[in-house]
């Protein structure tokens, strides 16, 4: 079972990867670094799709020599999939960003847990 | 009619196209925009209904006419158009009873960005409903959830903020266990399309290694989703979300938002993993456990809430328990249950949200239980719209919530298993009697006069009919499916069928 692990280095360190990022995600009180948690998260699933992708010893799908044979070429749906989740994970990013931007105008700390207490003695009760 | 096969693309496309034109309309030109917009694709929805079950085939739609297992699809069956048609009706409804507090609660050069946001999220919801591709799901996922977002810290209060940045962190855990789980199944049968994937996984089921293979990438796939939907114990964020966020975003996240998560995690099941795989998986019981400890400690967490829309949105978290409870029965009946108390929920929860604000307006400006003594005899609208939610969410016959607590009891004497069986009738008595508790509680406190000097000063409020007129069609949805619940029981069982 653990030479697999071994032949599949790079799906492993790319699960290692996903379980830092959504450790500290999760976890970590400071608002940039759960920020980088989630980005570390997202860079494991696309090296797992990336290298998924990958076939050694063949070719980018681009037709120059007329060879039609689908066993030439490489997947190219993962690097799409890797693309678009990019896109999804920048957006997020910059939202976020903003929203902790917010946050630090207003209580003047990046921690969660004294945020919440701020705002809990501000009495914005309705 | 091959018009029609064009129609669900069609909801998406035109609602991604109004959020762009909201972002240049004037906050008013925007919302009755966004009004008649949504009454249209309500029509857009009720044509694909109609069409589905008078013919009863669904609507697939190849994007750029690839074929089956290389393009992208979009495909409407009776479950998907039913579902569509009532998230468009409660949306409406939201916007129009709830209009006046974002006009209140927003800054005026920024009432069109909250309408450009309600069509945004539209179009997210209508592509999770359609959608038969599961990456594109998870686009739509984060699109949902950014949407969402948005639709939270336009009220610019600190406790908005916070419970936007909790709100995004843990839908955030979800949606990168929920890629993760897609990248998985990927991985293993080469198909990010549902129907597809099904057949393979079918085959792959047989072999045991591949079997536990497939059950951890599900149970990533599915541990995502029940994050983003509330599940106990990921329901911590609820209260605070749903608590300070104005009205109609309340009612649109509570009652739709979770529930699409929901509806996507149950068209995984069906279509993508195939329930006979799924229901051999030992996630089921974790859902029947989780569903019904969700049940119980949401309510007792609504009974120790001191202010009303906390308490409400606790009991959002119990309601969630009990769609997963159903889910955990499994089978055809478990799944219809489940189907039919989330449009229960719905109806319910959205009337609930809209009522609050305006107790709360009566009272002083104050959700806290103690200054809300006497707001229902104020404003008798609200006390009464409230009474109806109450009493559906107890679960008194006539009601929603009561046929969708018989749908309950049924999948459970249908589960075959008598450890099942009463462990569910046990639940939704508990569950049933602190909801009678609670919401009972609160009716007293609302429509009791205060003693004293405050007993003479009860001032009443009238509403105009763009409050009462949609107020009343949550009403009337309500007591159909509490007293016609047989037609949406029927249509469910026959989407069910058309969806695997």
């Amino acid at each position: 079972m653990f030479e697999n692990l071994l032949f599949n280095y790079e799906e492993a360190a790319a699960i290692i990867l996903f379980g830092i990022g959504f450790t500290m995600l999760l976890f970590h009180q400071n608002l940039i670094k759960k920020l980088i948690g989630m980005n570390i998260m997202d860079t494991g699933v696309f090296l797992f799709l990336a290298s998924m992708g990958y076939i050694e010893g063949r070719k980018p799908p681009i037709i120059v020599d007329g060879v039609t044979d689908p066993a030439r070429y490489i997947n190219p749906v993962p690097a799409g999939l890797v693309l678009t989740g990019i896109v999804v994970s920048v957006s997020v990013t910059a939202v976020m960003l903003s929203l902790t931007i917010r946050l630090y105008k207003r209580y003047h700390t990046l921690n969660l847990d004294e945020i919440y207490t701020l705002s809990v003695h501000s009495m914005e009760d309705r | 009619m091959d018009i029609i096969r064009n129609f669900p693309l069609m909801t998406i496309i035109l609602s991604l196209f109004s959020g762009s034109l909201c972002f240049v309309l004037k906050g008013k030109t925007a919302r009755y925009y966004t009004i008649f917009f949504e009454i249209f694709l309500l029509v857009v929805c009720g044509a694909i209904l109609w069409y589905t079950v008078t013919t009863g085939t669904s609507v697939t739609y190849p994007m750029g006419e690839f074929p089956a297992p290389w393009g992208n699809e979009i495909r409407a069956g009776i479950l998907e158009a039913l579902l569509a048609t009532l998230f468009m009706l409660i949306m409406i409804v939201s916007v129009l009873a709830g209009y006046s507090f974002i006009d209140m609660d927003l800054d005026e050069s920024k009432v069109n960005l909250y309408y450009a946001i309600l069509n945004l999220m539209t179009s997210s919801l209508m592509a999770i409903l359609w959608t038969n591709d599961l990456f594109s799901g998870y686009v739509f996922l984060e699109i949902l959830t950014l949407t969402s977002c948005g639709s939270l810290i336009v009220r610019e209060i600190g406790r908005t903020t916070l419970a936007a940045v909790r709100y995004m962190i843990l839908n955030l855990l979800g949606s990168g266990l929920f890629l993760l789980g897609v990248v998985l199944l990927y991985d293993l049968t080469g198909h990010l399309l549902m129907v597809p994937m099904q057949q393979t996984i079918a085959e792959m089921a047989q072999d045991p290694r591949l079997f536990m293979v497939l059950t951890l990438s599900t149970g990533v796939l599915t541990v995502g989703l029940s994050i983003k939907s509330g599940l106990f114990p990921f329901h911590f964020w609820m209260p605070d979300s749903y608590g300070w966020s104005t009205p109609t975003s309340a009612s649109i996240l509570s009652s739709l938002v979770s529930k699409a998560y929901i509806v996507l995690l149950i068209k995984v099941i069906y279509r993508a993993i195939g329930l006979e795989v799924f229901e051999k998986m030992p996630i089921r019981n974790l859902f029947l456990v989780l569903g019904i400890m969700g049940m119980v400690i949401g309510s007792i967490q609504a009974m120790h809430a001191d202010n009303i829309n906390r308490m409400v949105a606790f009991s959002s978290a119990a309601q969630v328990g009990y769609i997963f409870m159903g889910m955990g029965l499994g089978g055809p009946a478990g799944y219809t249950a489940a189907i039919f108390h989330i449009m229960a929920h719905a109806v319910t929860k959205s009337m609930l949200f809209l009522t609050t604000p305006r107790l709360a307006e009566v009272a002083g400006d104050s959700l806290l239980f103690n200054k809300l003594q006497a707001s229902a005899l104020k404003n008798q609208d609200a006390g009464f719209f409230f009474l109806v939610g109450s009493m559906s969410m107890i679960g008194i016959p006539l009601f929603a919530g009561f046929s969708s607590k018989l749908q309950f009891a049924l999948a459970g004497v249908e589960s075959g298993s008598h450890a099942k069986l009463i462990s569910v009738i046990l639940a939704l008595a508990a569950s049933s009697l602190l909801n009678a508790i609670y919401f009972m509680r609160t009716l007293i406190r609302i429509y009791s006069v205060p003693n004293g000097p405050g007993r003479k000063v009860i001032v009443r409020t009238r509403h105009r009919l763009d409050y009462n007129a949609p107020m009343a069609v949550l009403v009337a949805l309500n007591l159909f499916l509490g007293l016609f619940s047989w037609v949406a029981i029927d249509l469910i069982g026959r989407g069910l069928e058309m969806f695997g």
